[in-house]
C-alpha cells in the first residue's frame, strides 16, 4: 500500500504541506478554493511541519502513517477508528471526542479537529476531492512523497 | 473440522479477540466462535453510555462494530443468556436464558466478563425508590426514561464513572449532587492538585460536590450523611467503584486476587480457559505492581493477544500494559498513563492548563496533561502518545533529547536516526 | 567608503493580492533576503521592496498566487542617453567607489546570431529519415582524431583511435561551474544527470569533492590559473582535463571566492585554508605563449600516463582563431571556446557586458582557420557561452563544432530563475548558495532528473532536425554549412560566419 513518508533530509519547513492539507479536507482543491476555506481563519492540518530540530536545522512534516499494528483503531472506545484497505479511517459520526487515539498514537498524528468536538486524522486524502496526498502533490521540495515501502 | 472457541463477552476483549483470530483464520477453517453475552444489544462501547446521555451520540451510532460484525466474522452468537458455570475439566459452560438453559463444549474459552458494580452495604439502601448503578446500556436507557428537568439526582461516588454520568445527565437536568467518602474527585488518576483544577472546572458547571463525607443512612428519597447534612433526591447512582467479576472462574476452581490471575498470553490457572478484560489483573509496567486496569483499550489488546494465542501464535506477549486515561468534563480533557512516580516536574498553565510529567530510573513513568479552559485549545496534551509510547516501549530518555519535548509533545527530540526509522517505514 | 546617501528607488515591486492572500507566510519563510514579514498587528504580510532580487521563489510557491513582481514603476526623469541603468550604476558607483558586480550572462541586448540563422531541411529530391523508426547516430568523440584510414593485418580498416577521447551519447556537456560558486547539491544533480546521460560535466576550478569521484567517467576536471584542488588522484579521476585559460563572462581576469564562502567542505576540496578568499589570477604565472602552453599540456598528460585528453578553454576574443590554431598545435586535443555571453558566478559587470565577441562569429572563425590550416583534425572544437535549445546545439554543429557546454540552461533546468544574483550566497532556489538551509532547497533527486529530461528532450529535437535534413548522424552534420541559411543579417556577417543568406542555392 502506498503511503505519505518525509524525508527530512529535503524538508524546507515551508509549511505548504500544512495549508494545502488543512485546504483539501475541506473540500478545496483548487488556490481559489484555498483563500475561500482558509483566509482569515485558523488552519487545522492533518499534517504538521516540526521546526527547529537538531538545533534549528532540521524541519520535517508528519502525519499518520497508517500503521500495520494501529494503536488509535485498537484503543478506540467508540469503533469509529477502522482500518479500510490499510487506511486508518475516522468516522467524525460516531466519534465522540474522548481522545484516547490522542493518547495512543505514538507519532501524535490524531488531534481534535477545528471545532474540538472530535478528532481528525490523514485518510491520505482518499475521501476529499483532491484523491491523493494533497501534502506530496504539492511539496515544492519532494521531501514528502506518496510512494509503497512495503512493510518492515 | 473445526474446533470451538467460547467468548463470554460481547465488549472490548472479546471484539479484539475475535479481530485478531479472524484476522489468521478469516474462513473459521480451524475455528468456531460462539459468543455469550448476558446483554441483548449488538455490541456497543461501554464508556459511550454517559455521551449517551449527553447526546454526543445514540444507540445505532453507538455500535462498537458494524452490522455485520457477527456474520462477517463467522461467529454464533448467544445474546442475552447468562453463563451460569464453567466446568473445567469437562469443558463446558452452563448458560440460562429466561426458562431456557444448556450447555455448551468448549475447546478454548475466553472469559471476558468485565466487572460488576461494587455497592458497599449503606443503612436503608432498599428504602430508595429509584436507584441505579452507571456500567451499562440499560443503566443510561434507565437514566434517559426517568430523568427530567426537575429531577434531583444524587451520585455516590466521585470517580469516573460518577462524574462521567454527572456530566451525562446535565443535559436532562441542572440538579445534580455528587458525595465521595474521599476528600478529592477522581483519586484513580489524578493526584490533589489537578484533582482541585478538575473539581473547581466541573462545579462551574453545574455539580455540587460534597466530598470527605458519605452517607449514613438513606430514608427514602433522603440521604442522612455522616456530616448530619440532608441530600433529597429522586434518583440515586451508585459509583462507588467496580469489581473485577471473578465469580464464574473462582468457583469453577480458577486462581483469583482480586481480579482474575493471567499470564502474559492471558491464560487463566484453568487449563484452554483465558481471561481479558476488566475482570483480570495486568502487570503494570510502570509501578512494576500487578493490578486491574479496568480500561477499554488494554482489554482490547488482551483480548488480541488472546486471539492470536488461540490460534497458535506466541509472538506478542500481553507485556506491556499501562495505566490510560483520556477523559473529557464539560470540554476540558484529562489525558494520562502510567504511575506518578520520581521526578516530577509540573507545570501549571496560566490558562487554567496543568502538565505532570513524571521520570525515574532514565524513564518516562506517567503524565497528566489537563488542557486550559478554553476548550479550543488543546496544547497542552496535544500529541500526548509520544509520551505514551516513551512510557510503554521504555525508551531511554538520554536516547533523545527529553528537554526539548517535555513542555511540548513532538518528534523532534528523537535523533535523525529514530525519526527515519519512525517516520521512512511502516513496521509490522 | 560610503560617501552621503543614495535614494534609489527598489528595482522591483511585491505586488500583494490582500484578498487572496491568506497569511501562510510562505513567502516570509522561503524568502533568504527577508523581504516579506507578517505584521500581526495588522494582520498583514509587508514587503521590503528595496531587498528583493526578483527571483520569483515566493511567487513560484505561494498557494494562492496572490503576489506578483513588477519593475518598480518609479523610474528617473526619461532620457534614452542616460537611461535608468547607467545612472543607477553611476550613482552607485559614486557612493561605493567600487567595482560593479554582476552574475550570470549579459543581460544586454547584444544580437544573437544564432536567431539568425535557419535550417534546411529535405523535400523530394533527398528524402528525410524518421528517427523513430531508422537509427539515428548522435554518438561523438571528442579529442585527435587519426590522421590516416589504417588497415590492419587482416585487411580491415583500424577502429580503434590513436589519442584519448571523451565519448559522449549527445553533443551536449554541462559547462564548468565549480563547487564552491554552486551548490554540492547542484553538483550532485550534474554529476548523477551525466553519468545517466553518458555524457560529461565539468568540475570547474574548485575541484572534485570525494564524493563526486564515482562519477569520475563523466566529469571533466579543470586546472585553472589558481591551481585549486589539482593533486595526481584528481587529474586521474576525470574523463578529461580541461586547462581553462578564459571564461566568456570575464575575459582577461581571474576569479574570486570569497572566504566567506570557503566552508570546510569547500576548503577540504579546493585545499585552502577555511575561510580563506580563493583567488584565480588572471593569467597562468607560467604561461606567457603557445610552448608554455605546451608545456602544462604536457606535463597534464605525462601525469596522467597520456590517457586522457586536454581541453584547453579560452574566451571568444578578437585574435580568437589565431589563438585556437596555436592551441591545436600546443598538444591539446580539444579547443573549448566560451563566448562573451556565457555565464558567472561573479564578474565585473562592466567587463561581462564589453568584453569579447559572440560565440557564433568566433566558432565559424575558428572553424575556417583550422580547415585552411590543415589542423582541424588535431582537435575536437566545443562552444559554449548561451546556448538556449536544441536548434542553437544544430546549428553549432552545422557551423563547425563538435559538442556543445551549457551552463546557464542546465542551472534554468535546475530551478534557477536567472535573478542574476549568484554572488549574494543567498540563492533562494538552492543552486548558488553554500548556506546549508538554502542548498538543501535544491533535492539532487529530481534535480538530477530535469536535467535528464532537459538533454533527453533536445536529444529527440536534434535528431528530428538531422532526420528532417535527411542525415543520419552528426558527424556528416559537423562543419555542413550548407545547412545553414542567414536572415537578417550583412553581407560581412555572412561571409565570416561562411553561409548563404536565405533565398540563396547552393
Amino acid at each position: 500500500m502506498k503511503r505519505v513518508y518525509v524525508n527530512e533530509e529535503w524538508c524546507l519547513g515551508c509549511h505548504l504541506c500544512e495549508y494545502h492539507c488543512a485546504n483539501a479536507n475541506m473540500g478545496g482543491v483548487t488556490p481559489q478554493d484555498m483563500v475561500r476555506n482558509l483566509r482569515g481563519r485558523t488552519i487545522h492540518p492533518r499534517i504538521r511541519v516540526e521546526d527547529g530540530a537538531d538545533g534549528g536545522k532540521i524541519n520535517f512534516a508528519v502525519q499518520c502513517r497508517h500503521c500495520y499494528d494501529p494503536m488509535c483503531v485498537k484503543s478506540c472506545i467508540a469503533g469509529a477508528l477502522t482500518v479500510e484497505d490499510g487506511v486508518v479511517t475516522h468516522n467524525p459520526d460516531k466519534c465522540v471526542g474522548c481522545f484516547t487515539c490522542v493518547l495512543t498514537c505514538p507519532y501524535g498524528c490524531i488531534m481534535p479537529d477545528g471545532d474540538g468536538k472530535v478528532v481528525q486524522k490523514c485518510e491520505l486524502c482518499l475521501r476529499n476531492k483532491v484523491g491523493a496526498p494533497a501534502c506530496a502533490e504539492h511539496c515544492p521540495n519532494r521531501a514528502i512523497v506518496y510512494e509503497e515501502r512495503g512493510v518492515m | 473440522m473445526a474446533k470451538k472457541f467460547v467468548i463470554i463477552g460481547n465488549s472490548a476483549a472479546a471484539v479484539g479477540a475475535v479481530e485478531s483470530l479472524r484476522a489468521i483464520d478469516s474462513d473459521a477453517e480451524s475455528w468456531e466462535i460462539v459468543l455469550i453475552s448476558d446483554e441483548p444489544h449488538h455490541t456497543y462501547g461501554r464508556p459511550l453510555i454517559s455521551y449517551l446521555l449527553f447526546g454526543k451520540t445514540d444507540e445505532e451510532r453507538m455500535k462498537f462494530r458494524p452490522d455485520d460484525f457477527y456474520s462477517a466474522n463467522k461467529i454464533t452468537t448467544m445474546l442475552g443468556c447468562t453463563v451460569t458455570k464453567i466446568d473445567a475439566s469437562a469443558k463446558t459452560v452452563s448458560w440460562s436464558k429466561d426458562s431456557y438453559s444448556g450447555e455448551l463444549k468448549y475447546d478454548k474459552l475466553l472469559a471476558a466478563i468485565g466487572s460488576v458494580p461494587f455497592i458497599p452495604p449503606m443503612d436503608g439502601i432498599d428504602t430508595v425508590p429509584l436507584k441505579t448503578p452507571f456500567m451499562k446500556l440499560d443503566d443510561a436507557k434507565l437514566l434517559q426514561e426517568r430523568v427530567d428537568a426537575d429531577t434531583r439526582v444524587f451520585i455516590v461516588g466521585a470517580g469516573l464513572i460518577g462524574l462521567k454520568c454527572a456530566e451525562g445527565i446535565s443535559k436532562l437536568t441542572k440538579h445534580i449532587t455528587v458525595c465521595d467518602l474521599a476528600s478529592r474527585i477522581l483519586p484513580s488518576i489524578l493526584e490533589a492538585e489537578p484533582a482541585e483544577i478538575m473539581r473547581n472546572w466541573i462545579e462551574g458547571n453545574g455539580v455540587r460536590f460534597m466530598l470527605g463525607d458519605t452517607v449514613s443512612e438513606f430514608k427514602g428519597k433522603t440521604a442522612v450523611m455522616k456530616s448530619g447534612e440532608r441530600v433529597e433526591f429522586d434518583v440515586l447512582v451508585l459509583a462507588v467503584g467496580v469489581r473485577p467479576n471473578v465469580a464464574l472462574i473462582k468457583d469453577a476452581g480458577g486462581e483469583v486476587n482480586r481480579g482474575i490471575v493471567t499470564d502474559q498470553f492471558c491464560r487463566t490457572s484453568l487449563k484452554d480457559v483465558y481471561a481479558a478484560g476488566d475482570c483480570s489483573e495486568s502487570y503494570d509496567i510502570t509501578s512494576g505492581q500487578t493490578k486491574i486496569l479496568a480500561l477499554l483499550p488494554n482489554a482490547y489488546a488482551q483480548g488480541y493477544v488472546v486471539g492470536r494465542h488461540v490460534a497458535g501464535l506466541e509472538d506478542k506477549p500481553y507485556d506491556s500494559a499501562i495505566p490510560l486515561n483520556a477523559i473529557g468534563f464539560w470540554g476540558k480533557h484529562i489525558l494520562s498513563a502510567g504511575s506518578y512516580v520520581g521526578e516530577k516536574y509540573e507545570v501549571f498553565g496560566k490558562d487554567g492548563s496543568y502538565r505532570l510529567i513524571c521520570r525515574e530510573d532514565g524513564l518516562l513513568k506517567g503524565f497528566i496533561l489537563i488542557g486550559g479552559n478554553d476548550v479550543h485549545d488543546h496544547s497542552a496534551f496535544d500529541r500526548a502518545g509520544i509520551y505514551t509510547n516513551l512510557i510503554k516501549d521504555r525508551i531511554p530518555l538520554d536516547t533523545l533529547n527529553f528537554e526539548e519535548i517535555k513542555d511540548r509533545a513532538s518528534l523532534k527530540g528523537f535523533t535523525a536516526e529514530a525519526r527515519k526509522r519512525k517516520l521512512g517505514g511502516v513496521e509490522r | 567608503m560610503e560617501q552621503g546617501k543614495i535614494y534609489l528607488s527598489p528595482e522591483h515591486e511585491i505586488v500583494r493580492d490582500n484578498d487572496k492572500c491568506i497569511r501562510c507566510q510562505v513567502c516570509e519563510r522561503q524568502c533568504a533576503n527577508k523581504v516579506h514579514s507578517y505584521d500581526e498587528s495588522i494582520d498583514k504580510m509587508l514587503a521590503n521592496d528595496e531587498n528583493c532580487v526578483n527571483c520569483q521563489r515566493c511567487v513560484s510557491l505561494c498557494p494562492t498566487r496572490a503576489l506578483k513582481i513588477r519593475r518598480c514603476e518609479n523610474r528617473f526623469r526619461e532620457n534614452n542617453n542616460w537611461n535608468e541603468t547607467k545612472i543607477r550604476e553611476l550613482y552607485l558607483q559614486a557612493n561605493s567607489g567600487g567595482v560593479m558586480l554582476g552574475a550570470m550572462g549579459t543581460p544586454l541586448d547584444y544580437p544573437t546570431y544564432w536567431d539568425h540563422m535557419l535550417i534546411n531541411a529535405s523535400q523530394v529530391t533527398n528524402p528525410s529519415i524518421d528517427p523513430l523508426r531508422e537509427p539515428m547516430e548522435t554518438r561523438t568523440f571528442l579529442g585527435k582524431k587519426n590522421q590516416k584510414a589504417e588497415r590492419g593485418a587482416d585487411g580491415r580498416l583500424v577502429t580503434r583511435f590513436n589519442s584519448p577521447q571523451i565519448e559522449l551519447d549527445v553533443p551536449v556537456m554541462f559547462s564548468a561551474m565549480s563547487y564552491g560558486s554552486i551548490s554540492y547539491n547542484a553538483h550532485e544533480s550534474l554529476a548523477r544527470a551525466a553519468a545517466e546521460l553518458g555524457i560529461c560535466y565539468n568540475t570547474g576550478e574548485g575541484g572534485l569533492h570525494e564524493d563526486f569521484y564515482q562519477y569520475g567517467s563523466n566529469t571533466i576536471v579543470q586546472v585553472a590559473s589558481g591551481r585549486f584542488g589539482v593533486h595526481g588522484e584528481y587529474l586521474m579521476a576525470g574523463a578529461a582535463i580541461e586547462i581553462k585559460m578564459g571564461q566568456g563572462a570575464k575575459p582577461g581576469i581571474g576569479g574570486h571566492l570569497p572566504g566567506r564562502k570557503v566552508g570546510p567542505d569547500v576548503s577540504r576540496t579546493r585545499m585552502i585554508p577555511e575561510g580563506s578568499d580563493a583567488i584565480s589570477p588572471a593569467p597562468h604565472h607560467d604561461i606567457y605563449s603557445i610552448e608554455d602552453l605546451r608545456q602544462l599540456v604536457y606535463s597534464l598528460k605525462e601525469a596522467t600516463a597520456y590517457t586522457k585528453p586536454v581541453i584547453v578553454k579560452i574566451s571568444a576574443v578578437h585574435n580568437v582563431a589565431a589563438i585556437a590554431s596555436g592551441i591545436a598545435r600546443s598538444g591539446a586535443d580539444i579547443v573549448a571556446i566560451d563566448g562573451f555571453k556565457g555565464g558567472t558566478g561573479a564578474a565585473p559587470s562592466r567587463i561581462r557586458d564589453n568584453v569579447g565577441i559572440p560565440i557564433e562569429v568566433a566558432l565559424a572563425a575558428v572553424d575556417a582557420r583550422l580547415r585552411e590550416e590543415g589542423i582541424r583534425d588535431e582537435v575536437s572544437v566545443v562552444i559554449g557561452g548561451s546556448i538556449h535549445s536544441s536548434s542553437d546545439v544544430v546549428k553549432a554543429i552545422a557551423l563547425g563544432a563538435d559538442a556543445v557546454y551549457i551552463g546557464t540552461a542546465s542551472l534554468l533546468a535546475l530551478g534557477c530563475h536567472l535573478c542574476r544574483s549568484c554572488h549574494l550566497n543567498k540563492c533562494n532556489w538552492g543552486i548558488a548558495t553554500q548556506e546549508p538551509d538554502l542548498i538543501k532547497r535544491l533535492n539532487p533527486d529530481w534535480g538530477y532528473k530535469r536535467l535528464v529530461n532537459l538533454v533527453s528532450a533536445w536529444k529527440h529535437e536534434i535528431m528530428e532536425m538531422m532526420g528532417g535534413m535527411g542525415i543520419n548522424s552528426i558527424e556528416a552534420l559537423r562543419g555542413n554549412h550548407l545547412m545553414l541559411r542567414g536572415v537578417g543579417l550583412n553581407e560581412k556577417e555572412l561571409e565570416i560566419l561562411g553561409i548563404k543568406h536565405a533565398g540563396e542555392s547552393i
